[in-house]
């Protein structure tokens, strides 16, 4: 088997991104799969950068994957309270019910 | 790579030290705060901006110094774009404060989250490196979309927030898909070895570099507003609470503004003749849209929502000549705009009360014969928003239109009047409304006297300097080294 080059990593990355990007606009149902779908965007991108960094030589893109780590969840923590709120208020997550303002 | 630090770089970072010590001082002491007490919250907050603007006036750079391990840097435009931005949060707050009270959402998360969403501005502002573009961006929009969402028992703002998170987010995860081709392809996330990489002539990465440039602009298009990536701003800025429109309107545009001239000027430049015509499309149809969808709106937030949007188109004509005179344009163009924009959204809360938002276009119906003062201030913002000399938002789009025609691109100049042209119909219907229509609501003005100082002030800054708009044209074209 031959070993694995950095053009697998990239479109591993590449469809998960693409997977991710389908995700956000075909999901007209429920708002926690967009929030799953965000996720694994960001996680797309870390898997490009520790592709690059490990077969570039260098330690930055590891760092910088650390870094989307950490955002990434303070991110879902705003996402999932503004979700309580919203479902709180409108006692729905449906995505196709956020139309109250339009114009 | 190599981590320096060196006790220099502290006293290069002091403002920036020094509003996140006072952040969280800010958010450990409004904890323990009784609700009567609560204007300490307040006047901290105030100190903090106040302060920490003295000290970057007082540390004022006069040729960039990179510091962190050239992760920071400090440089004129830098300088002077964050002491408006601290300013200008300043004046949001103090313009929020009454409105705030009046709703019961006179909390300390608002003025502390405002102060973290500061922090994240002036860290883009001086970002030398993709990884603190980054993290000043997601602190800015973080803290945003949590300020949206502040006002919980609203649908509208919670729905705001929402779909102000979702796509905020799509746009930081394209922005760093772009940036994790840009560090493939050139191994560094440092903008000037980027821009030094990209200066020397190379053929067979150009094809994968454009990709990564395009996922670059597509993030940075999101956050600007700019069309076809500007579903978010109608909705947000008529959802959130006005207090909260007024901040996102005016000092993240600063930021906004200093991403692009980081990324694009700074690190990007030698791709310029590519995305010169990316920025080209993007500039005409936000200028389309924004201009024409204006006109139809009957809610006066949305209404500057889509001339925000139309705004945006404006200022990026100056980036896209990719020259220090076009910068130095943009940057002007950015500081009257957010300027104006906060008189705007200012007059809003001043014509609001407890259980009453004067969000609608018709609400301002004979606010000459309430007030004939404030029909005068806002008279001046809506003038200047529309470009009519000789206001100060004339002179903003003029200089832009000259460096579009310095640049050779005139038919594009030719455009953009147009479209002010016709974004002029819309300001120009508020000023009719306000001295020939007659008042449904005849009752006086409520709003506190520092409000209505702080409102007459800044429509008469906005006239006077429209008087001399040199000095701060000077200004701009002195951070960037011409003249």
């Amino acid at each position: 088997m031959e070993p694995l080059v950095l053009s697998d990593f990239l479109t591993l990355g590449a469809g998960l991104f693409c997977i991710s990007v389908a995700g956000i606009f075909l999901n007209r149902k429920n708002l926690i799969i967009l929030l799953m779908c965000i996720e694994l965007m960001l996680l797309a991108v870390n898997m490009n950068f520790i592709a690059f960094s490990h077969f570039n030589g260098d330690i930055q893109g590891q760092v910088f994957v650390f870094f989307i780590l950490t955002v990434a969840a303070a991110e879902s923590a705003i996402g999932l309270a503004i979700l309580v709120v919203l479902f709180r208020n409108r006692q729905t997550i449906n995505v196709e019910d956020l139309n109250s303002m339009k114009g | 790579m190599t981590f320096t630090f060196t006790p220099t770089d502290l006293t290069i970072l002091l403002p920036e030290i020094t509003l996140l010590t006072m952040a969280c001082l800010t958010l450990a002491i409004d904890a323990y705060l009784p609700q009567n007490m609560r204007n300490l919250t307040y006047q901290l907050a105030q100190g903090t901006l106040i302060g920490t603007a003295l000290l970057v006036f007082a540390t004022y750079p006069q040729q960039p110094t990179v510091a962190m391990s050239n992760m920071f840097v400090s440089d004129p435009m830098g300088a002077v774009l964050k002491i408006f931005a601290l300013l200008i949060v300043a004046v949001a707050f103090l313009y929020s404060k009454g409105y705030l009270q009046d709703r019961r959402m006179f909390k300390g998360e608002y003025f502390v989250l405002g102060l973290f969403a500061t922090l994240g501005m002036m860290i883009m502002i001086s970002a030398h490196s993709l990884l603190t573009i980054y993290l000043g961006l997601e602190l800015l929009s973080l803290s945003l979309y949590t300020m949206v969402a502040m006002h919980r028992d609203s649908q509208s703002a919670t729905e705001a927030a929402m779909k102000y998170f979702v796509l905020g987010a799509i746009a930081s995860g394209m922005l760093l898909y772009g940036m994790s081709i840009l560090y493939g392809v050139t191994n560094t996330l440092d903008l000037t070895t980027l821009a030094q990489y990209l200066n020397q002539p190379q053929s067979d990465n150009h094809t994968f570099l454009l990709f990564g440039l395009v996922f670059v602009i597509v993030g940075l298009a999101f956050k600007l507003g700019a069309v076809p990536f500007h579903m978010w701003v109608p909705d947000v800025y008529q959802g959130a609470p006005t207090a909260v429109t007024l901040f996102i309107s005016s000092a993240p545009k600063l930021a906004a503004f200093a991403l692009l001239m980081r990324l694009l000027a700074d690190g990007l430049q030698a791709l310029h003749s590519d995305w010169q015509s990316i920025l080209i499309l993007l500039s005409i149809l936000s200028m389309a849209l924004g201009n024409l969808v204006a006109i139809a709106q009957t809610n006066l937030k949305r209404m500057l929502a889509y001339s925000t949007i139309a705004h945006v188109g404006y200022l990026m004509l100056g980036v896209l000549t990719a020259t220090k005179g076009g910068y130095a344009a943009s940057m002007f163009y950015v500081l009257v705009y957010s300027l104006m924009s906060l008189g705007a959204f200012g007059m809003i809360i001043l014509l609001s009360r407890a259980g009453f938002e004067a969000e609608n276009i018709s609400d301002f119906k004979g606010l000459n014969d309430r007030s004939p003062w404030y029909a005068f201030i806002m008279s001046i913002l809506m003038l200047s928003m529309a470009g009519v000399p000789p206001m100060l938002g004339f002179w903003a789009k003029l200089s832009v239109l000259n460096q579009l025609v310095e640049a050779g691109l005139v038919w594009l100049a030719v455009v953009a009047v147009l479209f002010a042209i016709i974004g002029a119909f819309y300001y120009l219907r508020m000023v009719w409304m306000m001295y020939f229509e007659k008042a449904q609501d005849t009752s006086p003005l409520q709003a506190n006297m520092d409000l209505r100082v702080a409102i007459s002030a800044n429509g008469l800054v906005i006239l006077l300097l429209g008087m001399a708009p040199n000095m701060l044209m000077t200004l701009c074209l002195g951070t960037l080294g011409i003249g």
